[in-house]
């Protein structure tokens, strides 16, 4: 199977070159297939939303090699990091992040504004795409005007908006109640099988860990257990 | 490719958030509206004034007396400046007819006519109840023809007339439509009584003469509308009791004429007979000058305005800067968000500068419309028309866009260099 994700020794420090520096990843190694679905699992302080954040290019590592579907990010410029955010990349936050006072079909369409699409092209997706999270009857409502599972469909939409290789799920489920967050685990795992997303989950909840093909653990910056599923 | 949704995530932005939006482009209305309304009082009173004078007639020079200045001797005699020290006009210092007679004679070609006139003064012609508001002048046969008088029945005023000193007048149509009830013909040959301060003067009327309204001073109705009272000059100076010669009079050159070099030769011509005269020289100035020297003051003004109205503006453009600061901050997630998605750093600069000039445009456009408002009702009030300045238009429309810029730089700037990772997670 085609590689998706490869990073190698991956190491990030905080507070560089100053009498507290602080190491916070201690050399990681990940590789994740195209088509994988896994989860990294940790308790808070793991280290795991800042392995999010350079899994994301959100943050560039100190040190290490990331090379994500053949693009050595340590090469790429800042507007590259960007253009990758835009299309290989689609984020869902625990807290959503919707654009505030911006109804859920132009927030859908952000990213493919940034994407420089069509007019027409991207009302098209964003309907199919609120269609497929089942929030075709509320695209125009705003964020204040939904609920937190609403929320994060339409933010699984915007993730998807330009068709993404991957999806990077941060706590998706942690502010919702554990009916609504099985839908939103279940749109996942539709994600998943029908299109074949790459789909990375970070939780604190083995139980929803345990849905996923493959378990990385996460302990003090390093990884210390990784279990596959059949 | 932006642009576009800027603008209208811009517009949406203030409307949700009108109180806001309002008070921070106050500034900027106020500056506008200002450097608008003055501009338009300006430039209307620059249009009215214009044409007012070359009715007068650009191509008239006056030439008049003038004190000498005495600056270079104020340190020797010690307390000598202040214009009281001065000796008085004489008849030694007047114009005499001699010297115009020589001046004509030496400059044929470029004289059409000399105008002389004498103010009696002001008063009624009065008639049992009725009355009419009059200004006596003398004139003399070129003050007549130069100000190009149309007679509605009669005659004008003649050479006889000047030379015998007759106590014949021309009145004003208005001044028959008071006195006679507006019949030219019977007024004709009538005798009116005029009351200058409690003394009387009697003339005999020779002519009627179509009064035309001057566009600067129209205040007056009809009944109180003072005219002018024409008299052979003559006879204005024998009633005056006044010497010989003149102070003041008006050349109309002939067109071919250029009047700058003919201004100088005619300030030389007259100063040759002053030479010796210590305490006046002669002073041409023309209709062109003075109009020339009003539209600077005028232009002056306005400048001295509009910079203080400018100063309003940079005021109204930190208020921008500040309210775009705060909003930033407030959207501090939001910009994280739109970075996670995979806005650039340019992007998201021009978002942020988009709605600075947004806000700068929309303040400037409302200051336009009420600048305009303002000025015009201010013109209208003066009594003029009002004419607004596209420049000043075009000028504020340009001016409050570089506002814009200028100020919404330095906080888009700040929100494009926001970290995506503290910004996502800011509180």
């Amino acid at each position: 199977m085609a590689v998706m994700l490869d990073l190698k020794n991956i190491r990030k420090s905080f507070y560089l070159n100053t009498p507290n520096e602080l190491e916070i990843l201690h050399g990681l190694n990940l590789t994740v297939d195209k088509g994988e679905f896994l989860s990294i699992v940790g308790a808070s302080g793991s280290g795991k939303s800042t392995f999010m954040n350079i899994i994301g290019v959100l943050d560039r590592p100190t040190d290490g090699y990331y090379n994500l579907d053949g693009v050595d990010i340590e090469k790429a410029k800042d507007w590259e990091l960007s253009g990758i955010r835009n299309k290989k990349i689609g984020f869902v936050f625990q807290t959503y992040n919707l654009v505030a006072r911006t109804s859920a079909l132009k927030n859908v369409k952000l990213p493919m504004l940034y994407a420089g699409m069509k007019k027409k092209d991207r009302l098209e997706r964003a309907k199919e795409l609120l269609d497929i999270v089942d929030m075709s009857d509320r695209m125009m409502h705003n964020p204040d005007e939904l609920s937190g599972g609403q929320k994060q469909r339409v933010a699984i939409a915007r993730a998807m908006a330009n068709n993404p290789s991957i999806i990077l799920a941060d706590e998706p489920t942690g502010a919702l109640d554990s009916k609504t967050g099985r839908k939103i685990m279940d749109i996942f795992h539709k994600l998943h099988k029908e299109q074949g997303k790459t789909i990375i989950l970070i939780t604190h909840s083995p139980e929803l860990a345990e849905e996923t093909e493959r378990i990385i653990t996460l302990k003090d910056g390093e990884i210390v257990g990784e279990r596959r599923k059949q | 490719m932006l642009i576009g949704e800027n603008i209208l995530l811009a517009l949406s932005g203030l409307k949700s958030n009108k109180m806001r939006a309002f008070l921070t482009m106050l500034g900027i209305i106020i500056g506008i509206a200002s450097v608008i309304a003055i501009m338009t009082v300006g430039n209307s009173l620059n249009t009215s004034v214009t044409s007012s004078m070359q009715e007068m007639g650009a191509n008239n020079l006056t030439v008049g007396l003038k004190q000498k200045s005495y600056s270079e001797e104020v340190t020797e005699s010690g307390m000598r400046f202040g214009a009281g020290f001065r000796k008085s006009m004489t008849s030694d210092d007047y114009i005499t007819d001699e010297m115009l007679s020589a001046y004509k004679e030496e400059y044929p070609d470029n004289i059409d006519a000399i105008s002389i006139s004498e103010s009696i003064g002001s008063g009624t012609a009065e008639d049992g109840n009725l009355s009419a508001n009059v200004n006596i002048v003398g004139v003399n046969i070129g003050y007549l023809s130069i100000n190009e008088l149309t007679l509605l029945s009669g005659r004008s005023l003649t050479d006889r007339d000047q030379e015998e000193g007759r106590k014949v007048v021309l009145v004003s149509e208005k001044l028959v439509k008071n006195l006679f009830d507006g019949d030219n013909y019977n007024a004709l040959e009538s005798a009116i009584n005029i009351n200058i301060n409690g003394k009387y003067y009697t003339y005999t009327i020779v002519g009627v003469y179509e009064y035309e309204e001057n566009s600067m001073f129209t205040s007056e109705s009809d009944e109180d509308v003072t005219t002018d009272v024409y008299l052979p000059l003559k006879t204005a100076k024998e009633q005056n009791h006044s010497e010989e010669g003149y102070t003041q009079f008006t050349i109309v050159t002939t067109t071919d004429t250029d009047n700058e070099t003919f201004m100088e030769q005619t300030k030389y011509f007259f100063n040759v007979y002053y030479a010796k005269n210590e305490n006046y020289e002669v002073n041409v100035t023309s209709m062109e000058s003075m109009l020339e020297s009003m539209t600077e003051m005028l232009s002056t003004i306005s400048i001295a305005i509009s910079i203080i109205a400018g100063i309003s503006l940079l005021v109204g453009g930190i208020g921008v800067m500040n309210i775009m600061l705060v909003s930033i901050t407030e959207r501090t997630r939001e910009i994280g968000t739109r970075k996670a998605l995979g806005a650039t750093n340019a992007s998201i600069r021009l978002q942020f500068i988009t709605e600075s000039v947004v806000i700068c445009l929309v303040g400037g456009f409302i200051g336009i419309v009420l600048g305009i408002i303002l000025g015009s009702a201010a013109v209208t009030i003066l009594g003029y028309d009002a004419s607004a300045s596209v420049q000043s238009i075009i000028f504020s429309v340009v001016f409050s866009m570089l506002i814009g810029v200028t100020f919404g730089y330095y906080p888009a700037n700040k929100a494009a260099k926001m970290n995506p990772i503290e910004a996502l997670r800011y509180e």
